[in-house]
């Protein structure tokens, strides 16, 4: 369920069905070999939930992970994999119990 | 016209009777680009190929012209294209793709006097080499050399053949003067040539399983076609029997020989030739195409000068019949090569020889034939001589 | 933290897994390049499409690019350098059902290849090309080439490049494409929404796509890393409306390309016209039948 931090207060309307709607929550996975540290999945990640990590590969690029703090606020946008040379990473949308 | 086969009797241009020999065969596809002396064979195949379902495409150059017809041919079909030697020089680079690739496909050189633009108009035998050495790395080729229109409908069919048997590109090396005359051609009928058409192999397995270049016994690949659910890979890089590309040494060792020893290895199926007055000769005049024509004339005359001549033609060129060479060496010591160009096959010749064999070149250096007196003052100059 | 998927032993599989040639990955293309970007989007592309992956034929040429014959997991044809395009010709008029694709780079297609280009698009040859710019030559460690941007630095313009380069859409506009669009990288949704889009059209289409190549272009041309370029790609794209390019109206030169200056981009050409096919049919109604598929050769099980 959308956490009202998360929306806009500064003057943008808010749907009147917004309880309805439930913001997509996903969950990253990493393909640690075909990573190749291009970083840009942690760059424009639309929610900036992800970091560079302290894990390498077999070729030693660094990998990416979720940001821990910011795991949650991952909404599934696929990004991050559109975004990736490499088919690295990809995103699963999380069906909401 | 509606049929690919026009049985019967025919007054036929060697350029059409070629453009006949290839339809007989079951081309569907002629991707070309025109060029003196090979336009009427486009042209035919403009006309003719609609007609039986096949499709003509005129390009906008050579090289979309070779790169064409093996995409057609990648699809299954029996493809074909025709030019003369600045043509050819364009397809260069193409070729060792369609050998690369193992891409059947027949390329007709109606040859004419070079080397650049030349003689457009005029004959020559000048490509002889090229048809074999032209492209870049090591290869092998097939080529066949007809001295008749009649034998431009039969040896298309036969080139077709081979291209197909054994997975290659094959070069028909006509020449203007052929090209260009009109002789009697007899087309049989279509079950008669039907029952001599060879297709190449076909991939009967599962589509998982198939691999596009590994080799059968004949050292030639199972071919499948697009769309089938194969995920064919073909490459122009070295590759593994699945199209992997694999660029190292190893690779290079095992694919290269076998695209060679493909070829080579089946020089004896492969290699046509004609014997006139060989038996008891002394001398033996070996040559090819319309030169053929002109030398036979002349040894039939020395003949009948009870001069102990005779006649090799070789209707194959490529791969070169060393074996044949070397055993007709064996018992004649004297031979004569006469060629429209300035000494090509008669390297091949000289290459088979032991000392004890006398070559002796006969050079035109293009544009008309070999007159008659000229040659036969020659060639009965080094009958005397021997 | 580690993702989830190595805390759990989940199997890791990415979504388009099955389209590609997963040995092969890693792929040989830089980091940051790219060429696996606009790969994604093709891919995705044909899914978005729902075109029959088995009648997907992609055809390559020699390049960085080209290298998409090692990844994708369909018919894929690699030919000599410049020449994809007479390829896919043959293949298409003989077997008109299957979708062929011509996946290369700037170079092959419009330096070697450039002749094929204009008579394929000149034909409308219903051909699908998906031209990668990344203004160099990278293959080869970074040559200029006929799409360098006039001052732009490489190996052979080392001092910055002194010619004009191609204007990729509006070469095709002009030669007869009916669909062409560029995007860059970074907009990856609309790229692989018009890749789809361009797959649908049955004439000649050219999706021309902008691509990082950080490695060679980039570094000589101090654009920063793939980030730093994608970032100027986002803030420098400039959307055209659909349909911008109508010859009455709008000047070439203001889709044209410069180093470091704006991008448009956008679907610039999505018009209908009788294609190949059409045009021949008319002429030869009689003697061929249209979308003839079956040949004198076996035609293979398909699998599953």
């Amino acid at each position: 369920m959308a956490k009202p931090s998360m929306l806009h207060t500064n003057g943008t309307r808010i749907p009147i069905d917004l309880s309805k709607h439930v913001i997509p929550r996903g969950e990253v996975y990493i393909i640690d070999d075909r990573c190749k540290e291009c970083s840009l999945c942690v760059e424009f990640c639309p929610k900036d939930i992800l970091e560079m990590s302290e894990r390498y590969n077999k070729k030693g690029y660094k990998l990416p992970q979720m940001i821990d703090s910011r795991a949650d606020e991952c909404i599934a946008c696929s990004f991050c994999e559109d975004i990736c040379p490499e088919l690295a990473i990809y995103v699963e949308e999380e069906v909401a119990v | 016209m509606t049929k690919p086969v026009l049985t019967g009797k025919h007054f036929l241009y060697g350029n059409h009777a070629c453009a006949e020999g290839a339809l007989a065969a079951g081309c569907t596809f002629f991707g070309g680009y025109p060029i003196t002396p090979s336009s009427e064979i486009a042209e035919r195949m403009a006309r003719r190929l609609p007609e039986i379902g096949g499709i003509f495409l005129q390009m906008e150059d050579e090289i979309a012209s070779i790169t064409a017809i093996l995409g057609a041919s990648a699809t299954g079909a029996k493809v074909m294209t025709a030019t003369s030697g600045p043509g050819l020089s364009l397809m260069l680079e193409g070729i060792g793709l369609g050998i690369m690739e193992e891409l059947p496909c027949v390329i007709v050189n109606v040859q004419r006097g070079g080397p650049s633009t030349g003689l457009p108009t005029l004959v020559g035998q000048q490509d002889m080499m090229q048809a074999r050495w032209g492209s870049h790395g090591d290869y092998a080729i097939i080529a066949y050399s007809p001295f008749s229109p009649q034998e431009c409908f039969d040896l298309m069919i036969t080139a077709f053949n081979a291209a197909e048997k054994y997975r290659t590109p094959v070069i028909f090396l006509s020449d203007e003067v052929i090209g260009h005359m009109h002789e009697r051609v007899d087309i049989p009928d279509k079950a008669e040539i039907n029952s001599q058409l060879i297709s190449r192999p076909m991939f009967n397995g599962n589509g998982a399983e198939y691999l596009p270049f590994l080799p059968n016994e004949n050292l030639v690949p199972e071919f499948a076609p697009p769309g089938a659910g194969h995920a064919i890979r073909m490459t122009g890089l070295t590759h593994d029997d699945a199209g992997k590309t694999e660029v190292n040494s190893q690779r290079q060792e095992i694919l290269v020989p076998r695209l060679k020893e493909k070829i080579e290895r089946h020089v004896e199926d492969i290699t046509l030739f004609e014997e006139f007055h060989v038996d008891d000769a002394e001398t033996v005049v070996i040559t090819y195409g319309i030169t053929a024509r002109c030398a036979k004339g002349v040894i039939g005359d020395l003949r009948k000068e009870n001069i102990k001549i005779g006649m090799l033609r070789l209707i194959s060129i490529w791969p070169f019949p060393d074996y044949l060479i070397k055993d007709l060496m064996t018992r004649v010591k004297n031979i004569i090569v006469p060629e429209i160009n300035l000494g090509q096959i008669v390297r091949e010749i000289q290459r088979c020889a032991t000392d004890d064999v006398q070559i002796t070149p006969i050079n035109y250096a293009g544009g008309s034939l070999p007159g008659y007196e000229d040659l036969y003052t020659k060639i009965k100059e080094k009958c005397n001589d021997h | 933290m580690t993702t989830k998927a190595q805390t759990n032993g989940k199997k890791l599989k990415h979504p388009i897994d099955k389209y590609i040639r997963k040995d092969s990955y890693p792929n040989i293309w830089c980091p940051g390049c790219g060429i696996g970007i606009a790969l994604q989007a093709f891919i995705k592309g044909v899914n978005i499409a729902e075109i029959e992956w088995n009648k997907v034929v992609v055809v390559s040429g020699i390049g960085c690019t080209g290298r998409v014959h090692m990844y994708l997991n369909t018919d894929c044809y690699h030919t000599t350098h410049g020449r994809p395009i007479p390829f896919a010709i043959g293949l298409k008029l003989m077997r008109p059902d299957l979708k062929v694709v011509v996946f290369s780079g700037d170079g092959d297609l419009f330096a070697i290849g450039g002749n094929h280009f204009i008579h394929a698009a000149r034909r409308n040859m219903p051909i699908h090309v998906i031209a990668i710019n990344n203004f160099n030559y990278g293959m080869t460690g970074g040559q200029g080439g006929p799409t360098t941007p006039t001052k732009a630095k490489s190996t052979t313009t080392p001092l910055g490049n002194y010619e004009h380069p191609f204007n990729i859409p509006s070469l095709a506009a002009s030669c007869g494409a009916t669909y062409v669009s560029r995007w860059t990288t970074m907009d990856i949704r609309r790229l692989k929404f018009s890749i789809a889009e361009s797959l649908q059209k049955d004439g000649f289409t050219c999706v021309e796509v902008i691509s990082p190549c950080p490695v060679s272009y980039g570094k000589t041309n101090q654009i920063g890393d793939v980030c730093d370029e994608m970032t100027y790609y986002m803030e420098a794209e400039e959307l055209k409306p659909p349909n911008w390019f109508t010859y009455e109206a709008s000047n070439p030169d203001d889709i044209s390309l410069g180093l470091k200056t704006k991008i448009p981009v956008g679907k610039f050409v999505d018009i209908d016209k009788k294609n190949f096919f059409d045009m021949y049919q008319e002429i030869y109604s009689d003697h061929h039948t249209k979308g003839r598929a079956s040949l004198p050769t076996k035609t293979m099980e398909t699998e599953g």
